[in-house]
């Protein structure tokens, strides 16, 4: 013995530790994988021996690679192993290798759960606070369902280092298990008061965190909570109070009444920053604003004039909140915006743009942008202008373009921005210029106007290769020329800028709308020739076309190709039949006749589906798989056999055809999507009064539009200066006239605002199209609230009294038993899942077609009463009607029998304490009393109820066997190798044992599978073979030794208990 | 409540990782990616806090080491600056002025202390010295390695 533990020591000698692994690490930096791989191989022997030390180094050194990105899922099980020594040392080393490597889906997990269960009641409270930190990284579903109970007794401990720890930890647990949330929130809500400051603040962080997402169910502890906000001093804490009361005054109004002079004060009095601004953001998000607004508002002024660049940003972050709700009380900060505008970092300065966003009116539009155009000459770098480009055009065209009163100007801004050298953005100032003038009708000829000279400015904008991003604005370009081309004053000199040579340089989908616009271009010129009797300039048109479109022709790009080609081919006949003085024109703008108008794009979303159309149903039976794969290989070797199988039916008598045709229309009537034949609905747009009564304004033409590079923008924002200063002047004068006469009733009115938002009217009749939508699209429901969200679960009422059914899921005995012997009487709640009893009633289940629920039962057995045993049955409600009355009865056995309550014959059912609503799954548990445990045994029983149906209720009642197998007597048990090695040299066991063919899985699966399934636990392992223990509720000891080999030699004090309980192994794994 | 917390070295070599919320391996590696190439792009003068996916990241350099910390949408930024402090006073006060070699060389100290400190993604102990006491008891417990002494490795090879 001793020369093993010399041995061991040696060993450890010579291995590396963490400091040695972090410094060969850093003096490999040129082969640093290869040495890893090296130390990877080391660490693998290491976790081979005994000695626990060894293995603890091992891990900790996983921990430190696992760091460095290597994979260490491998040594999940060693992990468990280092979590489960006694020495704390080794135990702290094993729980932060498994927070830092486990996840959900590590499936050791599930082997944990008794030896944290020990930790947890562990005598010393290091072990159990390292427990606590451990499982709050992993916890999962399972382990949050299992521990729930102790933690929740853990809230009480006697100290309080154990108490905040388990509080905190509770978070987890509602989490992954959200039903815990009820049971646990009493003793939750006394740790409010908890003597110790610590405990306190950890139940205000956890209940803050529950309020903030489901507030209304925490209202009730809002005096609670005053209290606390009142008395406490710590900064931390009241932080989180104060946010809690941000997230429940939305609901509750008058409790902002009372919060507003503790919150004033705490404003004008707290030195910390961190708490000034929270109780600033629970002012923007309560009723508060009124008393409390100006000041928060000054002094987020002060933050944002400070120098802290963090401060600064979270000022202009608060602002943006303010915004959303008293945009009025932020727009007279305008100036200290726009100087953050010019501060050096640049997350302040976007900030900044987002608030400018916000702040936009109808009367600052045209100043702000003008400042923005100024910072995007000045800008450095292209990602800081491309922001700015972005975010000009956002201002602008926000909601459907509220603010711009003048499009002119608007145009001639994106005009002035294609000049951007650089930009990314070429394409969303093109999808905005095509936006504009398709909906803002009235704009059309100014904006055709402004096309036809970018048109012929081409060479600016595609001259440097830089610039290649700002070429799509040439796609609008053409697109608005062509589609727009009655507009034009010089069609004919567009249509030449748009045949150039150089546009065969530009990409194919622009010279793809270049081709097509022309040709639209064309049809225009001829039309406008039509009266001309003299036809030269319509046939110079024709000659154009003829001689530039032979390049596009030849284009690379298949669109431009086919497009070029067609056309081409088109103006050759069209020049013949000039030639023969036909007149064409007419019928060649027939070719681009009607308009297109916008679709909104949800349209698509939007189309209802028909009723009966199932688009997930097979139109044809699938082809079964089988059959395929038989069959392919057939028509492989077999010679194209001549196949009589179809049956040809050429002779279908008239009388079928036409049924099958007026079937066909019938379909056809009624299917959305196919384009009927009848009148389109083009031509009622065409006939539609609207285009002809637009009011078109007179353009200024004396404004330079043809003087490229010159900004025009200035311009008009002079012009609409004037303008509206003469509209001014107008209204003042009517004003004027109605105060006098208002002036003898009240005049309290006009005091405030010298120009409101009302005041400004347009430059000229604006009529923004709308998006056009399919007829009766549905009306939109998106409900943002994303499904998965954990915290959805957590919405659950805490006022309402607990009920009965509500408790975590712990047996009985389970309080009893930990004080008894806190070391030795740990107990696994033994959840089993029989397999083989859910499948049988799924067989079931299909065999008798109306099955009204289904039922999976737990069995477990209860150590406190040798002779009892616990049957949980989930009863699940599976079809649409209501279930009522249910009556549950057993036929006992002499062996088993179902304890009835006093008073009740022997043959009486009892009744479930619940009603089933459809789809609906409730537990109930029933108590069994059983003589022998030593062979497994079936009981038979019946389940009545009524189905509830709207207009009439049955009485019906479904048969089910309840399997008693020796598993389920069997109770986790922890045991020490030590006492496991007396128990078998005692000589009172008896052996048997059993080998498992074909399963080949991991040896520790196959160990976490008996674990699982059979309530046994690891004793011991030792390379190939694993000890393990189990131990009836009538106290027979279980000893198996399970081999790699997958055999099992077993020993018990009961042979036939023992037989069974292997019996039982071989079929779950036989099942596999 | 916070997410998580990296803490990485002006180099972009990671130095410690902690993970409030459960992510899969490959998800934490992509995220520890993206965030130290997009902190350690930003300029010194730059305020500590950036927008990120859904989350508000709150960084602050204390010599050569980046303390990066990913928070929700409704915690507050300057709070967390001051648990990022109060953690870097605690391992200052634990290792005596700590440098980017004590928590290399000691990672799983940095952890422990960082598990007082924090748990489940909130503060659990305001208190510096609370924390402190807990830690230097726990390392009380560790039991000491027994020392090999020249001698005993001699009588063995022997």
């Amino acid at each position: 013995m001793a020369l093993k533990i010399v041995k061991g020591s040696i060993d450890r000698m010579f291995d590396k530790n963490l400091q040695d692994l972090v410094r060969g690490i850093r003096n490999h930096k040129e082969d640093e994988a290869k040495y890893i791989s090296t130390c990877i191989d080391e660490i693998k022997q290491e976790l081979k021996q005994d000695n626990i030390a060894v293995k603890a180094n091992a891990v900790c050194k996983l921990t430190y690679l696992q760091m460095l990105g290597y994979d260490v899922s491998w040594a999940a099980f060693n992990i468990v192993e280092v979590m489960s020594s006694s020495k704390f040392t080794y135990k702290r080393i094993g729980y932060l290798a498994a927070s830092q490597c486990f996840h959900e889906s590590t499936d050791v997990i599930m082997l944990t759960t008794n030896q944290i269960r020990k930790d947890l009641s562990s005598p010393n409270q290091y072990d159990t606070g390292v427990a606590l930190t451990g499982l709050s990284c992993f916890v999962t579903p399972d382990l949050a369902r299992d521990l729930a109970n102790d933690i929740m007794t853990l809230m009480s401990h006697t100290k309080p280092y154990i108490r905040k720890k388990a509080v905190l930890i509770m978070y987890k647990v509602f989490l992954k298990y959200p039903e815990s949330l009820r049971p646990a929130f009493p003793r939750l809500k006394e740790k409010l008061e908890d003597p110790d400051p610590g405990v306190q603040s950890a139940a205000v962080n956890v209940i803050c965190e529950l309020a903030r997402r489901n507030p209304k169910n925490y209202l009730s502890l809002a005096p609670l909570f005053f209290k606390l906000m009142t008395s406490s001093t710590n900064n931390w804490v009241l932080i989180k109070i104060i946010k809690l009361f941000g997230a429940l005054t939305p609901l509750e109004p008058r409790l902002g009444k009372k919060l507003i002079e503790p919150l004033t004060n705490l404003i004008h009095s707290t030195s910390a920053m961190s708490l000034l601004y929270e109780c600033v953001n629970t002012v923007i998000a309560g009723q508060y604003w009124e008393s409390v607004g100006n000041l928060c508002v000054q002094k987020l002024r002060i933050l944002i004039e400070d120098s802290d660049q963090n401060l600064k940003y979270l000022g202009l972050l608060a602002m943006s909140k303010i915004l959303k709700t008293h945009p009025k009380s932020v727009q007279s900060h305008k100036d200290l915006i726009l100087q953050c505008l010019d501060d050096k970092d640049e997350s302040i300065r976007l900030r900044a743009l987002d608030l400018l966003y916000g702040m936009v009116s109808k009367k600052n539009l045209m100043e702000i942008v003008k400042k923005l155009m100024l910072h995007v000459d000045k800008a450095e770098g292209t990602t800081y202008r491309d922001e700015l480009l972005t975010k000009i055009i956002d201002i602008c065209s926000q909601s459907n373009y509220q603010y711009i009163t003048n499009f002119e100007w608007y145009i001639s801004i994106l005009v002035e921005l294609t000049r951007l050298e650089g930009t990314r953005h070429g394409h969303l100032i093109a999808s905005q210029m095509l936006d504009v003038a398709i909906r803002v009708k009235a704009i059309r000829a100014f904006a055709v106007a402004q096309m036809a000279t970018l048109l012929d400015n081409a060479h600016l904008l595609t001259g440097n290769t830089q610039r290649n991003g700002i070429c799509e604005v040439l796609y609008a370009a053409a697109w608005i020329c062509g589609e727009f081309s009655e507009h034009l004053e010089n069609p004919m000199q567009t249509l030449e800028a748009m045949l150039r040579p150089k546009v065969a340089t530009l990409p194919g989908h622009i010279q793809a709308v270049y081709v097509q616009n022309a040709a639209k271009l064309f049809a225009t010129v001829l039309k406008g020739e039509e009266g001309n009797t003299d036809g030269t300039a319509a046939q110079e048109a024709s000659q154009l076309m003829i001689d530039r479109l032979p390049l596009f022709v030849q284009s690379a790009n298949l669109e431009v190709q086919e497009r070029a080609s067609c056309i081409l081919q088109l103006v050759k006949y069209i020049q013949k039949l000039q030639q023969k003085d036909v007149e064409v024109a007419e019928e060649v703008n027939a070719l681009f006749a009607g308009e297109l108008n916008p679709v909104a794009p949800k349209a698509q979303k939007k189309v209802p589906v028909p009723e009966g159309l199932d688009l997930d149903a097979w139109i044809n039976e699938p082809p079964s798989e089988s059959e395929s794969e038989d069959e392919q290989p057939k028509a492989i070797f077999a010679k194209e056999e001549p196949k009589h199988s179809r049956p040809r039916h050429t002779e279908v008598d008239e009388k079928e055809l036409a049924r099958r045709r007026e079937a066909r229309k019938q379909e056809q009537a009624n299917n959305p999507f196919y384009i009927k034949a009848s009148p389109s609905s083009q031509k009622v747009y065409q006939e539609a009064p609207g285009v002809e009564h637009i009011p078109v304004v007179q353009i200024d033409l004396n404004v330079p539009l043809k003087v490229p590079g010159l900004p025009m923008s200035d311009q008009y924002v002079k012009m609409e200066e004037e303008r509206r200063q003469k509209e001014r002047a107008e209204k003042k004068k009517k004003e004027k006239k109605k105060r006098k006469e208002k002036r003898s009733g009240r005049g309290k009115k006009h005091d405030s605002a010298p120009e409101s938002e009302e005041d400004i009217t347009p430059a000229h009749m604006v009529d923004i199209v709308t998006e056009e939508m399919p007829e009766n699209a549905l009306p939109s429901d998106d409900d943002e609230r994303d499904p998965t969200d954990p915290h959805k679960a957590l919405d659950i009422d805490l006022d309402k009294p607990l009920a009965d059914s509500e408790k975590l899921p712990v047996r009985s005995h389970r309080a009893a038993e930990s004080q008894k012997s806190p070391t030795d009487g740990e107990t696994e709640n033994a959840t089993l899942q029989e397999p083989k009893k859910k499948s049988s009633k799924e067989k079931r289940e299909k065999k008798k077609d109306k099955e009204r629920d289904r039922k999976v039962y737990d069995i477990q057995g209860n150590l406190q009463d040798g002779s009892q045993v616990v049957v949980s049955v989930i009863f699940e409600n599976k079809c649409n009607s209501f279930l009522k009355s249910m009556e549950f009865n057993v036929l006992d056995s002499l062996n088993s029998k179902l304890q009835r309550p006093e008073g009740s014959g022997p043959h009486d059912g009892l009744v479930v304490p619940f009603q089933l609503p459809p789809g609906v799954s409730n537990e109930a548990r029933f108590v069994f009393t059983v003589q022998s445990i030593v062979m497994p045994q079936k009981l038979k029983g019946t389940l009545t109820f009524i189905v509830k149906n709207e207009d009439d209720s049955t009485h019906e009642k479904l048969d089910f066997k309840l399997h008693f197998t020796c598993t389920s007597y069997l109770i986790t048990t922890p045991c020490y190798s030590d006492a496991f090695a007396k128990l078998l040299e005692s000589g009172d066991l008896k052996s048997s044992s059993i080998r498992l063919e074909g399963v080949n899985m991991p040896f520790h699966h196959l160990l976490a599978r008996i674990c699982f399934h059979h309530h046994f636990s690891v004793v011991e392992r030792i390379d190939s073979c694993a000890s393990m223990y189990s131990r009836s509720i009538q106290g027979h000891h279980v000893c198996l030794l399970v081999k790699t080999t997958v055999s099992i030699d077993a020993k018990c004090d009961e042979p036939t208990l023992l037989g069974n309980v292997l019996d039982e192994i071989k079929q779950t794994f036989s099942q596999c | 409540m916070m997410q998580f917390m990296l803490l990485f070295s002006r180099q972009g070599k990671l130095r410690l990782q902690k993970w409030y919320v459960p992510l899969s391996d490959k998800e934490k590696k992509k995220i520890t990616r993206e965030l130290v190439q997009t902190v350690l792009a930003r300029k010194p003068k730059m305020c500590s806090f950036l927008e990120w996916r859904d989350l508000k990241i709150v960084y602050k350099r204390y010599a050569s080491l980046y303390f990066c910390c990913a928070i929700e949408d409704q915690d507050n930024e300057l709070i967390t600056l001051e648990i990022i402090h109060r953690y870097v006073e605690l391992l200052d006060k634990y290792f005596g002025s700590v440098c980017e070699l004590d928590i290399i060389f000691n990672f799983e100290k940095a952890y422990f202390i960082l598990d007082e400190f924090l748990l489940g993604g909130e503060a659990q102990e305001t208190s510096k010295k609370n924390v402190l006491k807990a830690i230097e008891q726990a390392d009380l417990l560790q039991e000491v390695r027994p020392a090999l002494t020249g001698k005993a490795v001699i009588i063995i090879i022997i």
